[in-house]
């Protein structure tokens, strides 16, 4: 059980009150993170899914893309800054409305994922030619590079991991952060803007990686810190890890990039074409366009299904996946379900199985156990649209 | 009878040549919340140190290690409905298996429990 690596990890600001709470911490991302509190991994789940559960996200990457050309208020600094990230990723930027957030992927030349991340539209008019962009903790050395040298001193990326991210997530999260930022109510899915608490700007999103209702905010260290603390002194909060957020997201049906997502899995594969919206795909101008577009014409080979054991024994990551004694495929995320008190497994089988009910077996320790194709989510999602 | 612990923190309890076999409460407390246990059949042969059980918590599986050398008399089935008895009663009722001792000798190099208590405090 033991992690013996040598090489310094680094504490997010809200280390102390991970400490004050009792978080059994582990090595995650190159961040000393809790991976569960005295709760334990089922009760936070199931906390989060009826209350609201607070997680601490610093690790992840968290930036600004901003025009060379400064701070602009005109229509076209949109455009410009969106034409310089769209050359990497697959989605519609230009498009998005002013506050308004997107899911997209990373690409790389062959149309394979290189990560997953949040490309937002900030809401405020003199804010025009910038771009807020969340990617994953583990990836955000790799994806800050790949914006970099795209940039073509065009823009500049300016990183905020060193301030706080926290994710208020569950039915009660709009009841208890609305008392601090009484404008997030009125935010839907998907969306954000600037708000203030105390004179001091916090990045407020209305999403999350759990399935629930919730939002995202983003703070310098010290205030962040102050607003963590605060939201936990609510009694509905309670401070969740990441054994939790796992059980969580899969429920939800979301990828975990590194084992759902990876460089040689297209979107189209990983169940995400509609993270390629029509203008792009009309266009066809983004890396691995031919495979990608190749794809949503004929089908992937293989596909991210869900998949639902039939028995009471998880399937890990790395089990593999077989129908009629033939391998079709490899499981990519299975853990347990607190919420449907079951195993819940998602991975990648060839396309002829793919569909809902289909029959599997999936191989645990040398044992045949039957399991059937699921759709995604495990859980319906409860997201405010 | 007498209860010995091994540093894999299971613990075996014995009257003559049988022995029952289990978790600790500290590994069950270590482990979280268990959500399945795979135990062996009835009649299968280990040996000390082979893992015959797996325990899953929601993130992980975990193997456990046979304390002793022996066969597998009974198994407690109730664990396949209710894996979370090794949460409440680790040393109790969640009990795994019932095993015929092949070498009672083995037991000499197995902790006490007070041993084990210092054993574990160290961790």
């Amino acid at each position: 059980m033991a992690d013996t690596t040598t090489e310094t990890l680094r504490r997010t600001a809200l280390h102390p009150l991970h400490v004050e709470y009792g978080a059994k911490l582990v090595p995650f991302a190159g961040y000393e993170m809790p991976v569960q509190f005295p709760d334990g991994v089922k009760e936070e789940h199931l906390w989060t899914r009826s209350e609201a559960g607070l997680f601490d996200v610093s690790h992840m990457g968290p930036s600004f893309l901003t025009l060379a050309s400064g701070m602009r208020r005109d229509a076209a600094a949109h455009e410009e800054i969106s034409a310089l990230i769209e050359t990497l990723v697959p989605s519609d930027i230009k498009g998005l409305k002013p506050g308004q957030a997107r899911l997209t992927v990373l690409l790389n030349a062959d149309g394979g994922v290189l990560d997953d991340l949040i490309i937002t539209r900030p809401y405020e008019e003199d804010r025009q030619g910038e771009l807020y962009i969340v990617v994953n903790g583990a990836m955000k050395e790799q994806d800050w590079g790949i914006f970099e040298s795209a940039l073509a001193g065009k823009a500049v990326l300016t990183r905020a991991d060193n301030g706080v991210l926290l994710a208020l997530q569950g039915p009660k999260a709009e009841n208890v952060l609305s008392a601090h930022f009484p404008e997030c109510a009125a935010l839907k899915f998907m969306e954000c803007r600037r708000l203030e608490l105390n004179g001091e700007t916090f990045v407020v999103s209305r999403c999350g990686y759990t399935g629930e209702d919730g939002f995202e905010v983003l703070g310098r260290a010290s205030e962040g810190t102050e607003l963590a603390a605060l939201l936990l002194d609510d009694p509905r909060v309670r401070p969740i890890g990441l054994g939790a957020r796992d059980s969580l997201r899969l429920e939800a049906g979301l990828c975990l990039y590194g084992h759902d997502l990876a460089p040689d899995i297209s979107p189209v594969e990983a169940d995400l074409s509609w993270v390629i919206q029509r203008r792009r795909r009309v266009a066809g101008d983004f890396p691995g366009a031919a495979r990608i577009l190749q794809e949503l014409k004929d089908g992937p080979a293989r596909r991210r299904v869900g998949i639902r054991p039939l028995e009471r024994a998880p399937a890990r990551e790395g089990t593999e996946i077989f129908v009629g004694g033939e391998a079709v495929g490899v499981v990519t995320s299975g853990g347990f379900g607190p919420s449907i008190d079951a195993p819940v497994t998602m991975g990648y089988v060839a396309a002829a199985h793919a569909a809902p009910g289909t029959k599997i077996d999936l191989m645990v320790r040398g044992k045949a156990r039957p399991a059937e194709i699921a759709s995604l989510p495990f859980i319906p999602a409860r997201y405010k649209r | 009878m007498t209860t010995y612990y091994t540093k894999d923190h299971e613990w075996i309890r014995v009257d003559g040549d049988t022995g029952t076999v289990g978790i600790t409460s500290y590994a069950a407390g270590q482990l979280g919340d268990v959500v399945y246990v795979e135990l062996p059949e009835t009649g299968a042969k280990f040996a000390r140190g082979d893992d015959f059980a797996v325990v899953e918590s929601v993130k992980a599986a975990s193997d456990v290690y046979a304390p002793v050398s022996g066969s597998v008399m009974e198994v407690n089935s109730a664990l396949s409905d209710a894996p979370e008895k090794v949460n409440e009663a680790a040393e109790g009722d969640a009990w795994f298996v019932r095993v015929k001792l092949a070498d009672a000798d083995e037991l000499s190099g197995l902790m006490d429990e007070a041993a084990y208590a210092v054993f574990c405090e160290g961790l």
